[in-house]
């Protein structure tokens, strides 16, 4: 990442180049899908370039971090995801009163489809209620210029500003240009001012200048390089981030020409750059992705300026507000913008497809998650109980033939879906499951709070020192920091003992007898309690031997994948079990077996 | 010039490593290049796409239907899955060896693979079927199974980098220790293709 000139980067290693071009001096985030690869590519640099970098304990934590830094002067940088923002929202709506000293981007990566995401929310519509601009960047090229700009337009204007890449950015690769690295970084300190402190009577004045500075935003990005108009007759095509990409290669297909409007700033939107290409327009058509943001914008101008033009979209149905757009779905939408014949079946697949098999995505072969589940749901067969869930590979669990989980809503949700259960079904047993990084960033307040008014549950803590279904990044629980330096180790169990819970079981996730033992015990107890399941995630460890089946011992009950479903056990078309070389030796499908047909193989 | 291709496998198959070599191979040909990845929940054994185009004149990253000219299928049901991508003539490898998911095992969902192998054939006359990880444990690691289809697919004509630049993107994406191996893997990949 040193020299100036072309490289292939993806759109997060983008972003995280366009930081060091601008001289980034702290970076915080939290790990989120698809915004994971950018602090990561920041931490990997942060020794070489001598800038900060963590990894927070959650986004509210990232952004006061970042927020603190700017304050003094420093430019800096927090990473999330969508809903990560949510988190965040607190500091993040009155920030936007206080505004900041030093260059403060917040990276927000949004996920239409969803592909990783418990919702589709819109980062751009956040930055308008938050009255903070925000840039959506159409490739990763773009996405690295933008970060470059917005420190600069954060430090002109004195707010944070919103970068928000979309999975289509974040997870795409490019020939990128690189930019020059910086010669000098902020000076830093931290002037004392009553500004900084927030009070209704200065709350109500920050507001004011907060409004005023809606149109100095609109002013400044007519002449950002992000927006252009590209004039071709009365009828306009206006798109906003990767959007754009589609109607270009859409028109192309369909041998159409428009007016063409590209918009990087989906708010504040460039005034006087739109009105003057609406003025020129009989009819436009708006493609974006998710929410009507530069459409209702536009409505909202067109109104006001008594336009006479025809604004087609969301609103009336032509462009989806749900999933991802592509070429295709934008192509169906310029068909009956220009009125063109919906499409004739595309040539090829002649032949019916055949039935193909499901394929959902399921926890690893030898995932430690797998047994605490299996055990639980076995143990408390004859409860009837409720099993809450939380964010993170361990979510898999509601995946068949495991079906263990029958709540998920968002981080550190477990604990508190299930205390908010247990006080209208008395005598049910309700078990909260989360992993120990989600524990940190959000279920400690919760079980603090099962514990000051004696919620009658079990949260099981799945314990396997890592941050899985982001990409295994570090927490507080491990004794490592984002760039790799040793770190305090927090115990958990420790903090869970701090909390005030009194009934604390700790197992191995691997003893089937152990994790089955724990649970009849644990929910046996009344008040809260909690079982923290440890071992490693096996994607870290890798294998440690493998298994087998004896097909002599085997009765073919079809316990180990009717009920079990580790993906390294195959069942052919005679109901033979077998074991792919996908198996990691872990040993719980030899615990599971009822005829103790499975062993492990012997070590050449 | 535009040169689209779609691989299709299975979460764990090392497609990502596959797209981006088959970019880098194109950049260093001196042009231009966007891949699209499946990063994320489905990489637990999930269905994932990777999207490579090449060409002068790129736009978006997301290959439309009916448009790849070349299809990588990575495991049997994945590649008559993302069929819809190729273009009518466009070409196709697909890794004749069966991922069963769990749901399979579980008994949830069937898995003909007759059905889908002779559904491929009868939609690509002259595809062309290989053994990968069979032949990535031939080159020393069943892992190379990805550098074993790379190795396939440089044997193409028409294709926007040479078999050398598509060897040399390689070596350079993986770890050194494991140069060797995918050198290997690579030469298998097109001895299964009678090209030597
Ligand atoms: S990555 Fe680790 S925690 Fe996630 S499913 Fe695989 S083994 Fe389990
Ligand atoms: S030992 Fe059994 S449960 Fe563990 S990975 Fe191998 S097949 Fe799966």
């Amino acid at each position: 990442m040193a020299v100036p000139g072309k490289m292939l980067l993806m759109g997060n290693e983008a972003i995280a180049r366009g930081a060091v071009e601008a001289g980034v001096q702290v970076v915080a985030g939290y790990p989120g899908t698809p915004s994971s690869e950018v602090l990561e590519t920041l931490a990997r640099f942060s020794r070489d370039y001598g800038f900060y970098v963590e990894w927070s304990v959650n986004e509210k934590a990232a952004l006061e971090v970042a927020a603190g830094a700017a304050y003094a002067g420093a430019r800096a940088m927090v990473t999330m995801k969508q809903v990560g923002l949510n988190v965040a929202a607190d500091p993040l709506m009155t920030l936007a009163y206080i505004g900041v000293k030093g260059g403060l981007v917040l990276v927000v990566a949004d996920d239409p489809g969803p592909h990783s995401s418990q919702n589709e929310q819109d980062t751009r519509k956040f930055a308008h209620f938050a009255g903070l601009p925000v840039l959506d960047p159409s490739t990763p090229q773009e996405a690295k210029d933008m970060t470059v700009a917005a420190f600069e337009i954060s430090e002109r204007l004195g707010l944070p500003v919103i970068l928000r890449p979309t999975t289509r950015t974040c997870h795409v690769c490019q020939d990128v240009i690189l930019g020059p690295l910086p010669a000098a970084r902020n000076q830093c300190r931290f002037e004392k001012n009553p500004g900084w402190v927030i009070l209704p009577a200065l709350a109500y004045k920050k507001h004011i200048w907060l409004n005023r500075k809606q149109e100095e935003m609109a002013l400044l990005f007519n002449s950002v390089p992000f927006n252009r108009a590209e004039i071709k007759g009365k009828t306009g095509i206006v798109a906003s981030g990767v959007s754009y990409n589609y109607v270009l290669e859409a028109l192309e297909m369909l041998g159409l020409e428009a007016s063409l409007l590209k918009i990087g700033t989906p708010y504040p939107l460039p005034g006087d750059l739109v009105l003057d290409f609406l003025s020129r327009m009989e009819r436009v058509l708006v493609v974006e992705e998710q929410e009507p943001v530069v459409e209702d914008q536009i409505i909202h101008l067109a109104w006001r300026h008594k336009l006479p033009l025809a604004v087609a979209g969301k609103n009336d149905g032509l462009v989806p507000r749900e999933g991802e757009l592509d070429t295709d779905r934008v192509a169906a939408a310029l068909r009956k913008f220009f009125g063109l014949e919906e499409e004739k079946r595309a040539a090829g697949a002649v032949h019916p497809v055949p039935e193909l098999p499901l394929r959902p995505p399921v926890l690893c072969a030898g995932c430690p998650h797998r047994p605490v589940f299996y055990g639980f749901r076995e143990a408390l067969k004859d409860y009837d109980p409720v099993f809450t869930g939380d964010i993170g590979c361990y979510t898999l669990g509601v995946v068949p033939p495991l079906n263990a989980l029958d709540t998920c809503l968002c981080m550190g949700a477990s604990v508190t879906i299930a205390s908010g259960l247990s006080r209208v079904e008395r005598g049910r047993k309700h078990v909260a499951f989360l992993g120990d990084s989600t524990f940190f960033h959000a279920g400690v307040t919760g079980l603090i709070n099962a514990v000051y008014n004696n919620a009658d549950i079990t949260l099981v803590i799945l314990d396997n020192s890592t941050t899985a279904m982001t990409g295994h990044q570090p927490h507080p629980g491990i004794g490592k920091r984002a760039s790799g330096d040793p770190a305090r180790k927090i115990d958990i169990a420790g903090l869970v003992r701090g909390c005030g819970v009194e009934h604390i079981l700790q197992v191995d996730a691997y003893n089937l007898g152990e994790v089955m033992q724990a649970a009849r015990e644990a929910v046996e107890h009344e008040g809260p309690s909690v079982v923290i399941a440890r071992r490693e995630c096996v994607a870290l460890t890798g294998p440690g031997g493998r298994y087998r089946v004896d097909a002599e011992t085997c009765v073919g009950c079809l316990t180990c994948v009717e009920s079990f479903g580790c993906p390294a056990l195959n069942r052919d078309d005679e109901d033979r079990i077998s074991i792919s070389e996908k198996c990691t030796g872990c040993g719980v499908c030899a615990q599971v077996c009822p005829a103790g047909a499975i062993e492990e193989e012997e070590q050449l | 010039m535009k040169f689209d291709l779609v691989i299709a496998g299975v979460g764990g198959q090392g497609t990502v490593l596959a797209s981006r070599v088959i970019a880098r191979a194109a950049m260093e040909a001196g042009w231009q290049v966007r891949t699209s990845e499946t990063i994320g929940m489905a990489q637990r054994e999930g269905c994932v796409v990777s999207h490579v185009r090449v060409g002068d004149r790129l736009a978006g990253a997301l290959i439309p239907d009916g448009r790849a000219d070349v299809l990588l299928g990575f495991e049997l049901a994945e590649a008559a899955r993302a069929l819809k991508k190729l273009a009518a003539g466009g070409r196709a490898i697909v890794n004749d060896e069966v991922i069963m998911p769990t749901s399979v095992s579980a008994g949830l969902s069937r898995y003909p693979v007759q059905d889908i192998r002779r559904y491929l054939e009868e939609e690509l006359p002259g595809v062309c079927f290989l053994k990968a990880s069979a032949l990535a444990r031939e080159a020393g690691n069943i892992r190379c199974a990805n550098v074993v289809m790379l190795g396939a697919l440089s044997t193409f004509p028409g294709l926007p980098f040479t078999p050398e630049g598509l060897l040399e993107a390689v070596l350079e994406t993986v770890p050194n220790r494991y140069r060797d191996i995918n050198r290997k893997a690579f030469e298998i990949g097109r001895r299964a293709m009678g090209v030597y």
